[in-house]
């Protein structure tokens, strides 16, 4: 396939291989560099591996049954994760500047492409460091026993628990109204809830001071964010695994269900989001590589500790769930049994957990009338097993819960948190760096300021913005966020970057650039995967994605006490100024990059013709002397 | 004469029978989940513990009602199941025949509950009178929340860091500006040789030896 735009001017923004191979050797460049491979590496592994990897993956692969689901992400992994890291990659550390310099070098009108990273990065680092916020919450209160999510608030004459408590559970209530205090809907905004004012900015400090001098600081805060995860996990697995009722959750996990066609897309779209493409920031991080690094190593360890760390989480993960599902079905069998001995008042020890279904059969039989006013509760292991497995449900209620279950539970909640804690702030390392260095890039910062400035600025106006995320209805524009501002605008930036390096910079350029940069042209393989495969398997995902939210009603999950359905999160449909939302969320981004072309056409173009006809003497005049 | 003799004579056990039955409007029922709370060593249901019982109770409403002398005899039971749950009514001990309101009985036994619970190594939930629910206990409330003084100590330790940072940079900026100088000092004295300079020889300045960066800045 030889298409290639025309690109004219291309030499002249880019470094030459003589430039290039100098830069190396003095050492001349003043952009930061890593201190050494280990620390770019683990900068990397850390961006990709995030909270997701914890609640997002082990759900889906729950959902679509484990077996089956896995088969399609380890396919996806290799055909579309692994070509678009090593062209993020290589394209970073051939041309030395940040996402936006890196589009902007390959042509102009391609800046669009870098701005919707950013803009992407940016929405996404909000809502995410609200999490961050969150979790820090959840962990300055493990330092203490009971656990308080373990007690629920007397009512006013102690006669019982609050109604609210009584009703759903003491995890529930402690994530929804005291940690959170939801409103009953999004556009109920009702104040700011304080400690998630003072989370947020504990939050945002942090993130300040690991990343004050750019990577030189995040550099050394990831040998801790990045490796501590595994550790943790390690640990677990572990505990996990002595715990009863644990292998069942683990073959709840692996069980193949029916073979959905949604497996594919979803296996698809995990992968992408996986990798954290089209943020920006790995484009950032391969530009302070030297310039024979071997990027297409790093793209392959990089795919496989990915992969690995996915199908470790979930273990962990799924051991831990089993083993609540196990106590809270026993649980449920323990009262059943209660029941029927008091409404029988039969002696004790004649109904048990092992002979109970054959004494329920005798006693329905027998007395169905009783059994019918009795309330029997149905105990499904399946159900419970398969009940808020994903998202923030997942960290805050149904782990919380398992915690308390746990002798020694404080020490096990501190180590979750922390992990969770080190897993979202090595992320947003990646994340900052894709808003801070494009911002730079664009000129939006005076060149006068020092790094920590910037990093400064940034942090104290984000976290001004993340101030939307601490009302009583943040959790439901967290939510927005978390659906809107992360599919759709990855996906189409991931497809114009892989168009614009394959036809508009040239696949053959490419190739050679590789070859200069580690030694070899990449095979057959990446050629296929670059031009034909993974752009094809991202649009099929994009396509579907767009069709699918579309025809979906736009309803959310609240929190109402007043609601029927109550302990369960009622349905209601957003209200119709959330349109507006939607398309500045999801719709900016993504159309950022035609936006952009169209204006610099139309504003920059005629202008510019002067002033490149003038520049090109002034190239030219210096080499003649 | 016989048959109101009789009459009466029949009629006085079943009124004797009568107060404690289930539902009554003085009755109590409680429910005893021995194995529960016990496991392994839980004892044996028998007459005994139901003695016990009776004791307890009476010793309950003597605690309660100062002066009146309740006896074991005061507390009857009836409808004792297998599960160890049974009836039980109070009467007066001046007359036996009138039984107490619930109420009262209600309050004797909250306020003497724990000595009740301890008799029989039971709690709360274990030994259950129905229709009077456990007082609970408040949640457990440090007087310093601890989570202000976790996030003090992260909050410090952070607000250092960065302090520490920013004086560092700045007194590292501060030592590259005044090496600076310093070497820009250094490059001037190099054409002044014995405290002459070149010029004041009146020779001609040979650039061979000097360096080109003085004409030629990056």
């Amino acid at each position: 396939m030889r298409l290639l735009l025309p690109n004219p001017g291309l030499d002249d923004r880019i470094h030459s291989y003589e430039d290039l191979e100098r830069m190396d050797k003095e050492e001349a460049e003043d952009r930061p560099k890593w201190d050494n491979k280990a620390q770019y590496i683990l900068t990397c592994v850390g961006f990709c591996i995030g909270i997701g990897n914890v609640w997002r993956f082990p759900y889906l692969c729950q959902s679509h049954g484990g077996g089956a689901f896995l088969i399609p992400y380890l396919i996806l992994l290799v055909l579309e994760g692994m070509p678009l890291l090593l062209m993020e990659f290589a394209i970073g550390q051939r041309l030395r500047k940040g996402s936006v310099g890196v589009w902007r070098a390959i042509n102009p009108y391609l800046t669009g492409i870098g701005i919707a990273s950013m803009l992407v990065s940016l929405l996404i680092g909000l809502y995410y460091n609200t999490l961050i916020a969150w979790i820090m919450w959840y962990l300055f209160n493990s330092f203490q026993d009971p656990l308080p999510w373990t007690q629920c608030p007397l009512n006013e004459n102690r006669t019982g628990y609050v109604p609210e408590c009584q009703q759903s559970s003491t995890v529930d209530y402690y994530f929804y109204r005291v940690t959170l205090n939801t409103s009953a809907s999004i556009t109920d905004s009702g104040g700011l809830h304080w400690p998630v004012v003072v989370c947020l900015l504990a939050a945002w400090t942090v993130i300040g001071i690991c990343y004050i001098r750019g990577i030189s600081t995040s550099g050394k805060a990831v040998y801790v964010t990045a490796l501590l995860p595994y550790v943790v996990l390690a640990i677990f697995l572990i505990r996990g695994l002595t715990l009863k009722g644990a292998m069942t959750g683990v073959k709840f996990l692996f069980t193949p269900n029916l073979m959905n066609p949604t497996t594919w897309l979803d296996a698809g779209a995990q992968v992408f989001y996986a990798f954290s493409l089209a943020w920006g920031g790995l484009i950032s991080f391969s530009s302070y590589n030297p310039v024979h690094n071997n990027c297409k190593q790093d793209a392959i360890i990089l795919s496989a500790v990915t992969g690995f760390t996915s199908i470790y989480a979930a273990t962990v993960t799924y051991t831990i769930i089993g083993f609540r599902a196990t106590e809270k079905y026993e649980q449920c069998i323990s009262e059943n049994i209660r029941t029927l001995l008091n409404a029988f008042g039969v002696p004790e020890n004649s109904i048990t957990t092992s002979n109970y279904d054959e004494a329920f059969l005798h006693l329905n039989s027998s007395h169905p009338d009783t059994i019918l006013g009795l309330d029997i509760k149905i105990c499904d292991m399946h159900k419970l097993l398969s009940e808020g497995v994903e998202g923030t449900g997942l960290a805050f209620i149904v782990f919380t819960e398992a915690i308390t279950k746990m002798p020694g539970s404080p020490a096990w909640a501190v180590l979750f948190f922390v992990m969770l804690l080190c897993l979202g702030l090595s992320t947003l390392f990646g994340n900052i760096e894709g808003v801070v260095v494009p911002l730079k890039d664009l000129g939006v910062f005076p060149k006068k300021w020092p790094q920590e400035a910037l990093t400064g600025v940034t942090c104290v106006v984000a976290f001004i913005f993340t101030l939307l995320f601490a009302q009583h209805s943040g959790l439901y524009w967290l939510t927005l966020f978390d659906n809107f501002a992360g599919s759709v605008p990855l996906l189409s930036i991931g497809f114009f970057e892989m168009i614009a390096v394959v036809y508009i910079y040239g696949v053959d350029r490419f190739n050679e650039d590789i070859k200069f940069m580690i030694g070899h042209k990449p095979n057959i393989f990446w050629q296929a995967s670059w031009r034909i495969i993974s752009p094809l398997i991202i649009l099929i995902i994009l396509v579907f994605y767009l069709v699918t939210q579309t025809q979906q009603q736009l309803t959310y999950l609240v929190w109402d006490p007043d609601s029927e359905e109550f302990p369960t999160l009622a349905s209601i449909p957003y209200p119709p100024w959330i349109n507006a939302v939607i398309f500045l969320l999801a719709g900016i981004p993504s159309l950022a990059m035609p936006l952009y072309a169209l204006c610099r056409l139309i504003f920059v173009r005629v202008p510019a013709t002067s002033q490149l006809t003038s520049a090109v003497h002034l190239q030219v005049l210096p080499q003649n002397l | 004469m016989l048959e109101k003799v009789l009459f009466l004579l029949c009629l006085t056990p079943a009124l004797a029978q009568e107060p404690c039955f289930p539902g009554s409007s003085h009755a109590y029922k409680v429910r005893i989940s021995i194995k529960t709370a016990l496991g392994n060593q839980a004892y044996v249901w028998n007459d005994n513990e139901m003695y016990l019982f009776r004791a307890a109770m009476a010793f309950a409403l003597r605690s309660y009602h100062n002066g009146q002398e309740f006896n074991v005899s005061n507390i009857m039971v009836c409808n004792e199941t297998p599960r160890v749950s049974f009836w039980f009514v109070v009467s007066s001990p001046e007359n036996s025949s009138v039984l107490l309101k619930k109420g009262d009985v209600e309050n004797a036994i909250r306020k003497s509950r724990n000595r009740i619970n301890g008799a029989f190594l039971l709690t709360d939930q274990t030994l259950e009178f129905i229709d009077i629910p456990p007082t609970l206990a408040a949640p457990v409330m440090p007087v310093t929340p601890p989570w202000l003084i976790v996030f003090g100590v992260v909050m410090g330790a952070v607000g250092a860091g960065i302090i520490f940072l920013l004086v560092s940079s700045l007194v590292q900026s501060k030592r590259k500006k005044n090496k600076k100088t310093l070497d820009e000092d250094r490059e001037d004295m190099r054409g002044i040789e014995n405290g002459l300079g070149c010029d004041n020889l009146g020779g001609v300045y040979n650039t061979t030896f000097s360096d080109g960066d003085k004409f030629t800045p990056m």
